[in-house]
């Protein structure tokens, strides 16, 4: 479009143009389209089935894209596999196996080559700096499958980030975290990798309040559509009624943003509210405001 | 014990020792204990397939070994590997009683094959078996890394690059390898004690991998030394010490992880 358009282009690190999959016939994402900039902390935001593993999946190179495109840094996804850093959903370490937080992070490095590791000293010291970074160190000798979610939670960004990625995904990183974990990890991306180090961060989850004030962008889904942009720009009624396809009220209650639908039964919180993700209890997600 | 003609068997059972605990840690780590019990199983019928057709009993096994292992991996792609392994079990199962009912004289070749006969192993069988062991070693250690990271997270590793169905083909091939080769020393039914028992005691002693596998040998090691030693002594089969070895030494493991557990203190909190 403006001149300022095409030079951001090139500084692009994340370019989703135009993705729609389809599963079995089934619609999955439809024309999702956004970019990310270096050092960008984008929050992917929507209720679990809305496609965010699926929008992650197509852009690590795991599933392909019926149509759209995927640009990291420049080149499509599918060769762009060192310029990516991932933390899948619920990581589940077994205590049984005989692997140490530092095994896991070395792996991060040079876990899809061939042969026995060599140890040794430069190795050790990028990872016990990548361990430092995540404030890991102190564990660093225990088994993975022993930590607490938290802890576990740590170890993977490091593993992910060893290899000096330009993007880092994150798919529920905060799911099943206490709070204070939460705020922690929250800080840690934000502030040490985004802002210090310029990685462009996106993070998925379902329950957007911890995330509002650090976000820089938003990237909200919807029965497979997107709408992307500030806060300020995409949780409000207009946007999501659209993207929604039916009126939605936004909520404020006491700092804490809902995003509500009212139905015949009642209203449904559906997003702002960590219950709104599991349609499996409409005792839950229904707040019951009827009268 | 020790005299010539035992050699050969302390030799060939040293090497099936080797195997089975390198093998066997990566079988304990990806949970694929079934598939080490199955495969060895169902091998068994080929063997039973090849002395009907007057050929080496080791080329039943070795075929009926690797096609078992090629075919969990091709059903498993898109099925449980546990429903495509016992599918794979029970059909090879089925090929040994039909073979087994067409042999008319009872043959105890195929009965040591269940229960392992150390002492029949001759000097001509060594350097095959040795060559075999090899060939399993050194895949392991080249795949060492991918099969360590898709064990431990699958997806990551996915991501990074790393084919998670060559991976484990590749791994089921190697578990068919070390199966066939293993199976006339110590037997179908107890290879699977061998690759069990001492890894899963290593595991819980260190929290090295590469450690694990080392203790993991060794322990495979003293196993089938005290198994042939009792076994020479009692004439008692080798396969019931080698059973009851993998045994004590899992019981060993748990105690010395309880022991460990019990000595880790509480780690300070964020300085």
């Amino acid at each position: 479009m403006t001149p300022a358009v095409t030079a951001d282009e090139t500084r692009q690190v994340l370019d989703v143009d135009g993705v729609s999959v389809r599963l079995a016939g089934r619609p999955i994402l439809d024309e999702v389209r956004f970019a990310i900039e270096p050092g960008e902390f984008v929050g992917l935001i929507g209720a679990n089935g809305a496609g965010k593993t699926t929008l992650l999946r197509v852009i690590l190179g795991l599933q392909a894209a019926t149509a759209g495109s995927v640009r990291i840094g420049g080149k499509p996804a599918a060769h762009a596999r060192g310029l990516v850093g991932y933390v899948p959903q619920k990581i589940q370490l077994d205590p049984d196996m005989p692997v140490r937080a530092r095994d896991l992070v070395a792996l991060g490095l040079d876990g899809n080559k061939l042969g026995i590791p060599l140890p040794s000293r430069g190795k050790r010291k990028l990872v016990d700096e990548m361990l430092a970074a995540v404030d890991a160190l102190r564990f660093a000798d225990e088994r993975v499958g022993n930590l607490s979610g938290g802890e576990q939670q740590r170890v993977m960004i490091a593993h992910a980030l060893i290899s000096k990625p330009r993007l880092l995904l994150l798919d529920e990183p905060l799911a099943n975290l206490d709070i204070r974990s939460a705020q922690e990890i929250i800080e840690l991306l934000s502030k040490r990798f985004a802002k210090q180090q310029q990685v462009s961060v996106l993070i998925s989850a379902h329950e957007m309040n911890p995330l509002l004030p650090v976000l820089d962008r938003i990237v909200y889904l919807a029965a497979g559509r997107a709408a992307t942009g500030t806060t300020e720009e995409v949780i409000r009624e207009d946007v999501l009624s659209s993207l929604y396809g039916h009126h939605v009220d936004v909520l404020n209650m006491h700092g804490r943003i809902l995003v509500v639908a009212h139905t015949d039964e009642g209203f449904q919180v559906l997003a702002g509210d960590d219950r709104a993700a599991e349609p499996g209890h409409p005792d839950h997600s229904r707040t019951g405001m009827q009268a | 014990m020790f005299a010539a003609f035992m050699i050969n068997a302390w030799v060939t059972a040293s090497i099936v020792a080797v195997i089975a605990g390198v093998v066997g840690f990566f079988v304990v780590l990806r949970g694929a204990a079934f598939v080490a019990d199955a495969v060895p199983t169902g091998a068994f019928a080929g063997a039973a397939g090849a002395s009907l057709l007057g050929i080496n009993t080791l080329i039943g096994l070795g075929v009926f070994a690797l096609a078992g292992s090629l075919g969990i991996g091709w059903l498993s792609r898109k099925a449980r590997r546990d429903v495509a392994t016992a599918l794979i079990l029970v059909m090879m199962l089925g090929l040994g009683a039909l073979f087994l009912s067409f042999t008319v004289e009872y043959s105890s070749e195929i009965f040591s094959l269940l229960f392992g006969e150390v002492l029949g192993v001759s000097s001509n069988e060594i350097v095959p078996v040795a060559g075999l062991a090899v060939v399993c070693v050194l895949a392991i250690a080249v795949l060492y890394r991918p099969l360590l990271m898709s064990s431990l997270a699958p997806e990551s590793a996915a991501a990074r690059g790393v084919r998670l169905s060559m991976v484990e083909l590749a791994f089921l091939v190697i578990v068919g390898l070390a199966t066939s080769l293993t199976l006339p020393v110590v037997g179908a039914l107890l290879i699977f004690s061998l690759m069990i028992g001492p890894p899963a005691a290593a595991r819980a002693m260190t929290n090295s991998p590469l450690a694990a596998i080392g203790l993991s040998v060794v322990l495979a090691l003293v196993t089938v030394w005290v198994a042939i030693a009792a076994s020479f002594e009692t004439n008692w089969p080798i396969g019931f010490f080698v059973g009851a070895g993998g045994a004590v030494c899992y019981a060993l493991g748990r105690l010395v992880g309880h022991w460990r557990r019990s000595r880790i203190r509480v780690r300070p909190a964020v300085a």
